[in-house]
């Protein structure tokens, strides 16, 4: 068997600790999808199985049954009915929980229905004793058809046995738990001879869900004397799930004893704490405060060293490599590209952190229900917390994670408004900007005056978020009625794997993604940036030779009038000359201009354009100033003043708090909602008010 | 007492009797609110909206509008 390479499906209600089963069949062998622009559907690993063979384990979204009420549940389905998928599981793993077996069994039995080689897991089987519970094992495998493996992933006790049996599937029974058609024996039966070739229950599963999943045509369907009003098939849906819980209890009232004297009441003292009327909020905001304070001042160490280490290995390539147009490229395009990039690894890592924190230990789905009839008065649900929040790392997962929001127009508002959040892409520019505009002094002794400015942006964004949502609500006439169940797991010390996990994956993932828009366009200023048309770039020296030697001006600065005549009159120089008009009233000079325009790309692209244009600009290659320290000596030859001074400053930044710079986004929105006008709404509509917030900021502060 | 879902109190204990199929989700279903079952509500939320209960060994949280439809008699005071 070995060499062979067993598919595994890992399924299961969400809370479960599927991840954490992931985790440590896993480890770092992941592939998150690959964004930007594409959705990660389906996250896989790889793992080493005990016959030498390998499993690749796909872990799917958490779901509470095969009938699909979110995006996330369809995805799910999709995979489990269509044998032809290349990634149509071999054997089937249901992740449940010792304390919600009875639950988690509901799926259990359906995935059972479906007639794939299924292994039950029961996680967290540590907490079996503290909970007086006991589990008749062999009992519960006769009943359900099914071998078990009672795991801990966070001792990680029981993966190895979990293995085995994997290894193993063939021998599993497929078998199914009961007999769902006797609902109806009828309908099922005419069903039945209709399609003799499919399985029954994946017809119903067609027959009762929205989405129409092609293993044959609903169509078909229709027109028949079977076909059967919503109402009437949502009341055999409750028959067929009543039939279930009869099953499983029947099965657990032999199979598991609960002293329930034993039963902690943890979770009930920190609910009272922590949904709290008034400590509910005060926490929520104090958590909030102490991430954005911490991302700003935490980061900054490493940051500036990074920052430093490129503008040395930047000198330092330039003198060590033969003068010429790879060093160049190099030296001006390619090492400071990659520099802008890499600086803000920290802040968003810090992010990831906090933010997968939130989620392990079950808190994020507390804010859910605090936030829920705010949330309501702007359209949006309560689940909507979980993308604006996360919209502080990357506005990209942050829309996908709108998916478990089952009532369309609720959803739609949500991806809609998510990017207003300020991502972490924000944060490179926000944080150079702060850092030229705001003086580094602290009130009251204890706030930072640029970690509140950095706070008070944060809160703009979100400010612009929930004022879109309540435009959107009074102008979309979309008729969908609201619902909202949230489930409120147990609470649970954050496992370390996980966390780390999660951090150094996404943080891949998006500087990889982001990484590779940042390196193209940065060759490609570089290149429009030292590349120009007609004489006037080609001959730059002796025009300015000659202006300059009229002028008086002595020939140790030529070098550095030729360089900026030289950019002046580039592709890049010309292009932005041409845009001038529209920005000026916003306070911004040509260069600025280039930033922005390439910076609808990806915010990030900002800072690195800028680097770019500088490093094109500047004279003296073995000069190690920083980008940030070029900025604020840049000087307007017009009026004679600072660039980036307050004024233009506080314009950029918030034009950058509410434009809508980030091709990938659009393109994650365009995929979720399945067209080009939803993306286009937000680009139009958030860069609109962008223009206008920054020029009346700049009109009024000049 | 016959009451329904949302007019429970605080820690309050109830047997679900009946429920209006069309104007609840199925997934609350599925989540084990049937009939017959125990439910207890945990809490409240700040503003009086959603609630919190426990159904089933579910711990899940609804708008009142939604528990408004669900049928209970109260076991507990």
């Amino acid at each position: 068997m070995a060499g062979q390479t067993i598919k595994i499906a890992l399924i299961g209600n969400p809370n479960v600790g599927k991840t954490s089963v992931f985790n440590q069949l896993t480890g770092l062998n992941q592939q998150v999808g690959n964004y930007p622009g594409i959705t990660v559907e389906r996250k896989a690993g790889t793992c080493k199985l005990p016959d030498g063979s390998k499993g690749l384990v796909l872990d799917l979204p958490g779901t509470y049954s095969l009938n699909a009420s979110s995006m996330d549940e369809n995805v799910v389905i999709e995979l489990l009915m269509n044998k032809n998928d290349k990634d149509y599981p071999d054997v089937a793993v249901v992740v449940t929980e010792v304390e919600n077996l009875k639950r988690n069994l509901l799926l259990f039995t359906q995935i059972k229905d479906l007639e794939i080689p299924t292994i039950l897991v029961i996680n967290m089987a540590d907490r079996m004793e503290k909970k007086g519970i006991a589990l008749d094992i062999p009992y519960l495998e006769q009943h359900l058809n099914t071998r078990i493996a009672l795991v801990s992933s966070r001792k990680n006790q029981g993966i190895d046995h979990l293995k085995d049996l994997i290894v193993s599937y063939n021998g599993l029974s497929t078998q199914p738990c009961l007999n769902a058609s006797s609902i109806d024996p009828d309908y099922f039966n005419s069903l039945r001879k209709i399609f003799p070739s499919q399985l029954l229950y994946k017809l119903w599963l067609v027959i009762t869900q929205d989405t129409n999943f092609g293993i044959i045509d609903i169509k078909e369907l229709q027109g028949t004397s079977f076909t059967k009003t919503k109402p009437e098939l949502k009341r055999l849906q409750q028959k067929e799930t009543i039939k279930r819980y009869q099953f499983i209890n029947d099965t657990l009232k032999v199979g598991q004893t609960i002293d329930a004297d034993k039963a902690n009441d943890l979770r009930a003292k920190l609910d009272r704490v922590l949904t709290h009327r008034v400590f509910g909020y005060v926490i929520f905001m104090a958590i909030l405060m102490l991430i954005f304070q911490s991302i700003f001042s935490w980061s900054s160490v490493p940051m500036d060293l990074i920052d430093e280490g490129f503008a040395w290995l930047s000198a330092y390539t330039a003198e060590h490599m033969a003068p010429g147009k790879l060093t160049d490229l190099i030296v001006q395009g390619i090492i400071p590209g990659i520099g802008g990039v890499v600086i803000f690894i920290p802040q968003i890592a810090f992010l990831f952190l906090f933010i997968s924190i939130l989620e392990e230990s079950g808190y994020m789905s507390r804010v859910v229900f605090l936030m829920d009839k705010i949330m309501k008065r702007f359209g949006l649900n309560g689940k909507s917390v979980v993308p604006l929040i996360s919209g502080t790392a990357c506005a990209i997962p942050a829309i996908m994670s709108a998916r478990n929001i089952e009532n369309w127009r609720e959803r739609l508002i949500t991806i809609l408004v998510t990017p207003f959040t300020t991502c972490s892409a924000r944060l490179p520019v926000y944080t150079i900007l702060i850092s030229l505009i705001i003086p580094d002094r602290y009130v009251l002794g204890i706030f930072n005056l640029q970690g509140l400015t950095l706070m008070a942006l944060y809160l703009l964004g979100f400010g612009g978020a929930l004022l879109a949502a309540w435009i959107l609500n009074k102008v979309l006439k979309l008729k969908h009625k609201s619902f909202f169940v949230a489930e409120m797991p147990n609470y649970k010390m954050p496992l370390f794997k996980n966390v780390g996990i999660t951090v150094i994956e996404k943080t891949k993932a998006f500087v990889m993604g982001a990484g590779k828009i940042i390196l193209a366009l940065s060759v490609i200023i570089w290149f429009l940036g030292s590349h120009g048309p007609g004489d006037d770039f080609k001959n730059a020296e002796e025009i300015v030779k000659a202006d300059a030697q009229q002028r008086g001006i002595s020939p140790e600065e030529w070098d550095e009038m030729t360089a900026s005549y030289q950019l002046e009159h580039s592709y890049i120089g010309i292009a932005g000359k041409a845009i001038e008009p529209v920005i000026r009233p916003l306070g911004y000079d040509w260069k600025i201009g280039v930033a922005i325009v390439s910076s609808f790309a990806a915010r990030e692209v900002f800072v690195g354009t800028l680097a770019t244009i500088y490093n094109i600009g500047g004279n003296d290659a073995e000069d190690e100033t920083t980008i940030r320290q070029r900025m604020a000596a840049e000087i307007d030859p017009q009026t004679g003043e600072k660039v980036f001074n307050f004024a233009s400053g506080i314009s950029l930044l918030l034009f950058y708090a509410f434009a809508m710079q980030c091709i990938s986004t659009l393109a994650i929105v365009k995929k979720e909602t399945n067209s080009w006008m939803w993306p286009t709404i937000q680009l139009v509509g958030m860069s609109g008010f962008a223009y206008a917030v920054a020029l009346l900021a700049y009109q009024l502060l000049k | 007492m016959k009451t329904n879902l949302s007019l429970l109190k605080k820690g309050q204990k109830a047997v679900i009797t009946e429920f209006n199929v069309d104007a609840i989700p199925l997934k609350l279903l599925e989540m084990g609110c049937l009939p017959g079952n125990e439910v207890q509500l945990l809490q409240i939320a700040p503003l009086g909206d959603p609630i919190y209960i426990n159904v089933n060994d579910s711990h899940v949280s609804i708008r009142k509008e939604t528990a408004a439809e669900i049928g209970v008699i109260i076991i507990t005071e």
